[in-house]
């Protein structure tokens, strides 16, 4: 599904991503861990074509076309979603109209009609349900007021309104208490089939509990330096990063 | 001062006396040589005019332009050229062809409710009319007022009586007709006696595709108590220029809810001064402006708080794309009585592109001790991370930068106390920005 090949990239000149490689196949959870400033947020914003970073070398290929090369809405539509670490908040923009716009977008991209407003609002009621998202959220401002957990949850809803094949969950934990995280997994793991496959980018262990990945990695000052199984994940909870910092002889 | 341009009013108005004064009331011939007068001795305001700073005005009045001073019936039926029906909206209609009154019965109206041309009015209700005209708009300061009092014919009057409530909004559409090019000057005279209540809109519109000019005064008096909801929305074309001058009048616990709306124009100033002259009086001053090409707004207000407890709130909104300009100039005056007053000034304006120019100038003068005044502007583009937002979610930037600007404007659209008008606009205002009004010939509000 997802083939990243020496992907380097910068920001203002400075590079942040030193050469990632990274496969992900259909039906596939990953984990990217690591400790704070190693480029895990650079490497989902890249994918995702946020035009603040430059991507400087390697490759991406998405469901065999370059993602690269696409602009960021059509990597939406091709199936790539991100889970914002910082929903942004559209003073104006009500997340009906919001919601609307991309999945007709979407739908028009796929040569399918527009939905009519009732299949619309029929569909917002049954993914809401599936996060717990109360009504008066959904018919207000796009993030607008919404405590931490609330973003969280609305990012989810609309992974839920878009489904996406690939799934990029960027500190979704983050902010969460146990309440708010276990419904936002729950939801992650509702919308998963056996051929979409998520990216679960953490700090911690918790949010791992929850939703269970295939394949651990160590992203470490812009490379990937450790992969293995689940297992990986506790050890690190466990004796944190310093011993990876050690493997990498600093 | 070089009144060269000035010369060729001068010497109409001279020629003209007989035809202007035959062609009026006696109410309205009353104020026009001591606005002459006036107009004489100010001219057209320069840049050095600090209102006027954004808005040159001579070079507008250089070309000639007929004016219809023998009141010559134009040929046209409003109602064949309009049909209006704002969805819902339910309205009473009346027609200002330029400045003239279009005779139709109007109906609906409350007892004693007068709505009509004021110049009928102002013979047939002469000390009615005497009693609030050129009360309040300054002839002797402004030069456009002067100039417009000195040659106004006609125009509209509404009276609403004490404690008489118009439920259905009233509906004034103001369309701009002529074979050649045209000047008009309109005036408007409103008057909400204690506890009245009215919603008026004023539609203007350009027909015909010649050089129009119009300056218009409105006076508003509103009584204690009273309620007035006023909209002015222009959709004119861009040959046309405009110079507006509105005062509002406001007694005790009075509430006036003022909107003047610029979806499309040429040139158009429009100048706001509202006084808030009893105790526990609330006015809502707002505007929006959405320009391209080489358009250009000009709101300048003031709002005058000369007793306590009253409170003021001001929202203006522009979007200013290709080379066009606006211009926003906000003074709050607290005057020394004016304790406990309660005012809020927001002006905001997007420029979509780097040509676009945008002039803000808040102006706060206060001279009670015990108020709370708040005022704030900001020039910008649309926020990035919200467009990258809306990007990663599948909305092209096409897409979400229409979705952003209507967002900004909504804000002043969502004040609208008519929920049918509401509607019309959230429709236009996006019509607007996907391009689909390229040019106003037709009332787009109607059809």
């Amino acid at each position: 599904m997802l083939k990243i090949k020496d992907l380097h990239a910068s920001i203002d000149g400075k590079e942040i991503l030193k050469g990632i490689n990274l496969t992900v196949k259909p039906g596939e959870t990953h984990a990217i861990m690591g400790p704070n400033g190693s480029g895990k947020s650079t490497l989902s914003s890249v994918l995702v074509g946020n035009p603040s970073f430059e991507v400087t070398q390697g490759s991406v290929e998405f469901m065999g076309k370059d993602l690269l090369a696409l602009a960021p809405e059509d990597r939406s539509h091709e199936g790539v979603f991100l889970s914002f670490q910082y929903p942004v908040e559209i003073p104006g923009v009500s997340m009906v109209n919001f919601m609307r716009a991309a999945v007709n977008e979407k739908r028009k991209y796929h040569n399918l009609p527009a939905l009519s407003a009732s299949d619309f609002l029929k569909l917002m009621r049954e993914k809401r349900k599936l996060v717990e998202l109360d009504n008066k959220l959904a018919s207000r401002a796009v993030n607008e007021g919404f405590s931490g957990g609330e973003k969280k949850r609305n990012e989810i809803f609309q992974m839920a309104m878009l489904e996406p094949k690939l799934s990029i969950l960027d500190e979704t934990d983050s902010g969460l208490d146990i309440d708010a995280l276990r419904i936002v997994a729950d939801g992650v793991n509702k919308l998963k089939t056996p051929e979409t496959s998520n990216i679960l980018i953490t700090h911690y262990q918790r949010l791992l509990d929850y939703i269970k990945p295939d394949v651990v990695h160590v992203l470490y000052k812009g490379k990937i330096v450790k992969t293995a199984g689940p297992e990986l994940a506790l050890e690190l909870e466990e004796r944190g990063y310093d011993w990876i910092k050690k493997e990498m002889g600093e | 001062m070089n009144m060269k341009v000035e010369q060729q009013y001068i010497t109409l108005f001279k020629e003209s006396r007989d035809l202007l004064d035959n062609n009026s009331a006696p109410v309205m011939n009353k104020y026009r040589q001591e606005a002459f007068d006036n107009f004489e001795r100010l001219g057209f305001p320069s840049k050095k005019v600090e209102e006027y700073k954004y808005t040159p005005v001579s070079k507008y009045f250089e070309q000639e332009y007929g004016l219809n001073l023998s009141r010559l019936d134009i040929p046209s039926k409003p109602r064949d050229l309009f049909s209006c029906d704002v969805p819902g909206m339910d309205s009473i209609q009346a027609f200002l062809v330029n400045d003239l009154f279009h005779q139709e019965a109007v109906k609906g109206l409350p007892k004693g409710v007068l709505l009509g041309s004021l110049k009928e009015l102002a013979e047939t209700h002469p000390e009615l009319v005497e009693k609030y005209y050129a009360k309040i708009a300054n002839h002797s300061k402004d030069a456009i007022v002067s100039f417009n009092t000195a040659f106004a014919q006609d125009g509209l009057l509404l009276y609403v009586p004490k404690n008489t409530i118009i439920e259905q909004p009233i509906q004034l559409i103001n369309l701009l007709r002529s074979d050649v090019d045209l000047m008009s000057n309109r005036r408007i005279l409103i008057v909400l006696e204690e506890g009245a209540q009215a919603k008026v809109l004023i539609c203007n519109h350009t027909i015909d595709q010649v050089n129009f000019i119009q300056t218009g005064v409105t006076e508003v008096f509103v009584g204690a108590n009273a309620q007035l909801d006023f909209y002015e929305l222009e959709e004119t074309h861009t040959q046309t220029v405009r110079f507006n001058n509105l005062t509002v009048h406001q007694q005790a616990d009075s509430n006036v809810l003022l909107n003047n709306m610029t979806l499309h124009n040429g040139v158009t100033r429009n100048s706001t001064e509202v006084v808030l002259k009893g105790k526990g009086a609330h006015i809502d001053c707002h505007g929006m402006a959405v320009e391209d090409q080489n358009q250009h707004v000009d709101n300048t207000t003031l709002i005058d708080h000369t007793v306590a407890h009253c409170t003021s709130n001001e929202l203006f909104k522009y979007v200013l794309d290709d080379h066009s300009v606006g211009a926003f100039t906000g003074m709050i005056l607290v005057r020394p009585d004016a304790q406990q007053t309660n005012s809020q000034q927001t002006n905001r304006a997007l420029c979509v592109t780097r040509d676009a120019k945008m002039y803000a100038r808040p102006q706060l003068e206060i001279y009670a001790d015990d108020v709370r005044c708040g005022h704030g502007a900001t020039v910008g583009q649309l926020d990035e991370t919200a467009l990258f937002y809306m990007q990663a979610r599948g909305i092209s930037e096409r897409e979400a930068r229409l979705l952003l600007m209507f967002a900004f404007v909504n804000e002043v659209i969502d004040t609208i106390s008519i929920d049918a008008l509401k509607e019309r606009l959230h429709t236009l205002v996006e019509q607007r920005f996907r391009g689909e009004v390229q040019k106003c010939s037709e009332c787009s509000i109607c059809k």
